[in-house]
């Protein structure tokens, strides 16, 4: 059951090679493909709820020889989270993808990414963990060039050579903790990393492996690739990026720092703090000078990833509850906006802030699909960012850290003004060129309008998600659940 | 042996460090496969090297002999090979659809992320090309 997350994307992927000529059987796949993930999904967590931590053992391989697969509850709330945003852009997908890309295999790749981050987040073995990063950066290399544009192979090349670079730090930490304590198993690496304690060459193995997935998260100083490459493909494969793959590297920060590096707290999480809190500001500050709808939602994805961040750093339940409650939330409200820019496009045909206008008076519901998602990022209540940034900053007052509190306040200003900006600029000033009343696709609408409802849902009904976190955090700062399952079997 | 083994993955991993930060794109392409070595050397570092005592069961014993090489970093670096043999597969490709598409292998002329770029056509056969995975 817990290869389930793995196995459905991978059928998926096969039938859809297997149907290649038949678009109408791969578009059916995708979407019923994504809500057998979510099924399955729930379920996971409907079990891991009651036990905590449940693990097999690939090839039936004795610990820690062999390859785990550990789904804990922070996996699991990830997992449904992914699969949620999966089925609503496969719904948008159905409309929202140009013939072309469907053609030459839009919906195998979308499988196999959806199997890489499936894989990652419920890998229990560093080496493992690195290959599914790799199933998932083939399928979104592939996914983001293939449309032939000038603009996303030129984006693509930075996004290529950036990940790879990742990669290859990723690589050379594995090597290294391998040299230091001989095993990859990250319960078992928790244990021998505990006999060793603090030690020097760990820390530096720790920022070795924080550089490779801070990369991959788009932390500062390491986000370049992300503006520049995110705003080129279409906007459903754009939308499942933004909701996907820098959280995929947040949750790799997540589990290396709470399970395996907690040696020299007082080093490694202040300096994840530092780097989150100008995470935030460089995000923000980018995000206000542009003028383009989805560059500027991709500076926003940074600067929410310093958020995520900053409940690492603080290194608390209440900390950590707030980063995964913000995950979902950011996830959610992110993929949210981006495929109300690419509802703005079909409407009038542009990204260009400067170029669009009067949205408002023509279409209000979408204007309403735009303000919850987006107001829900600044952190307005009663909506979803609004219970996260509350946890942050209590847990930051919790921990005494008055910088890291100050900071993220004023980039929630900042939000909330560039988030202004775009809805003068798109819904309220006067339209520059009339707007065309072309019909949507009822599929884009709807696979949006889902998303919207369960991040507003979210903000209006936060207690079920929040006790999830906070079960979640619990495990995360007492691994010894974790490593016990792994490693012995039993519950 | 191990000391050989550090000072070529640290020369190749200098080599790859400086191929990245070219202009030119094939070169810097060549140093991404450059680190990928330096990594996979790494890897095989970073078990303890004996020369000659394979990871094997003599034929009449049932333990393994005190000393043996570790198989595992041979089996990670035999996964790593793979995967950057795929990359590289992807990665020569893209660099002649960048050729094709952009006319250039200048990484300073790719500004079209940064700036609007009016040059957008499609073209038919660069998606054909395209599809390599």
């Amino acid at each position: 059951m817990i290869a389930l997350p793995i196995l459905i994307p991978l059928a998926c992927a096969v039938l859809s090679i297997l149907s290649w000529k038949n678009i109408f059987l791969q578009r059916a796949l995708a979407v019923f493909g994504t809500l057998a993930l979510v099924v399955s999904a729930l379920q996971l967590l409907q079990s891991v709820r009651m036990v905590g931590v449940i693990a097999i053992q690939v090839g039936n391989w004795q610990p820690p020889f062999g390859i785990s697969l550990v789904v804990d509850v922070f996996s699991a709330i990830m997992l449904l989270t992914v699969a949620v945003i999966a089925f609503a852009v496969s719904l948008y997908g159905q409309a929202g993808i140009d013939l072309r890309r469907v053609r030459h295999g839009y919906y195998p790749l979308f499988h196999f990414l959806m199997m890489g981050v499936n894989g990652a987040f419920i890998s229990g073995d560093l080496f493992n963990l690195y290959v599914w990063f790799e199933v998932m950066l083939m399928a979104s290399f592939v996914l983001i060039t293939f449309g032939g544009e000038k603009q996303s192979i030129e984006g693509g090349v930075k996004y290529v050579i950036l990940n790879l670079l990742a990669s290859v730090l990723f690589l050379a930490a594995i090597g290294l903790i391998y040299n230091l304590t001989g095993t990859l198993n990250m319960a078992d690496l928790a244990q021998q990393l505990r006999i060793i304690g603090d030690s020097q060459k760990i820390t530096l193995v720790a920022m070795l492996f924080f550089i490779a997935f801070g990369i991959k998260a788009a932390a500062f100083p390491l986000f370049f690739w992300l503006p520049a490459s995110y705003h080129t493909p279409p906007v459903s494969i754009a939308a499942l990026f933004a909701g996907l793959l820098t959280k995929v590297g947040v949750y790799a920060l997540v589990r290396t720092f709470t399970l395996l590096f907690t040696q020299n707290i007082a080093y490694t999480h202040t300096v994840i703090l530092i780097v989150s809190g100008f995470t935030m500001t460089s995000g923000v500050l980018g995000a206000m000078a542009q003028t383009d709808f989805r560059r500027l939602l991709s500076f926003h994805i940074i600067s929410q990833i310093g958020y995520l961040l900053m409940g690492l750093g603080l290194m608390s339940v209440e900390s950590l509850t707030a980063t995964i409650f913000f995950t979902v939330h950011n996830m959610l409200a992110k993929t949210s906006l981006f495929l109300v820019s690419g509802l703005v496009e079909q409407l009038q045909g542009s990204f260009d802030l400067k170029k669009l206008g009067g949205l408002y008076a023509s279409h209000v519901w979408l204007a309403l699909l735009f303000a919850l998602p987006a107001m829900s990022l600044a952190g307005i209540p009663p909506l979803s960012g609004f219970v996260a940034k509350l946890g942050l900053v209590q847990a930051g007052f919790n921990e005494k850290q008055y910088l890291i509190i100050a900071v993220s306040l004023v980039v929630s200003i900042m939000t909330l003004f560039s988030m202004t900006k775009v809805w003068n600029e798109v819904f309220w000033k006067p339209a520059v060129y009339p707007v065309v009343k072309k019909p949507l696709s009822a599929w884009m609408i709807g696979g949006t309008a889902c998303l919207v409802f369960i991040s507003l849902s979210l903000g209006l009904l936060p207690a079920p998600l929040l006790s999830l976190a906070s079960q979640a955090a619990t495990l995360l700062m007492h691994p010894d659940s974790y490593i016990q399952v792994t490693l012995g079997g039993m519950p | 042996m191990t000391l050989l083994l550090a000072v070529v993955a640290g020369v190749l991993f200098s080599g790859g460090i400086y191929m990245i930060l070219r202009r030119s794109l094939v070169k810097v392409i060549v140093g991404v496969l450059l680190l990928s070595y330096a990594v996979n050397l790494l890897l095989f570092d970073s078990a303890v090297l004996v020369a000659g005592y394979p990871p094997l069961i003599p034929a009449n014993q049932s333990q393994p002999p005190e000393v043996y090489a570790d198989p595992v970093t041979q089996a990670l670096i035999l996964t790593a090979i793979v995967i950057s043999f795929g990359v590289t597969a992807f990665v020569v490709v893209l660099i002649k659809q960048v050729y094709l598409t952009s006319h250039t292998d200048d990484l300073n002329q790719m500004r079209c992320t940064d700036i609007p770029c009016l040059d957008s056509e499609l073209s038919d056969s660069t998606l054909d090309e395209g599809k390599t995975t």
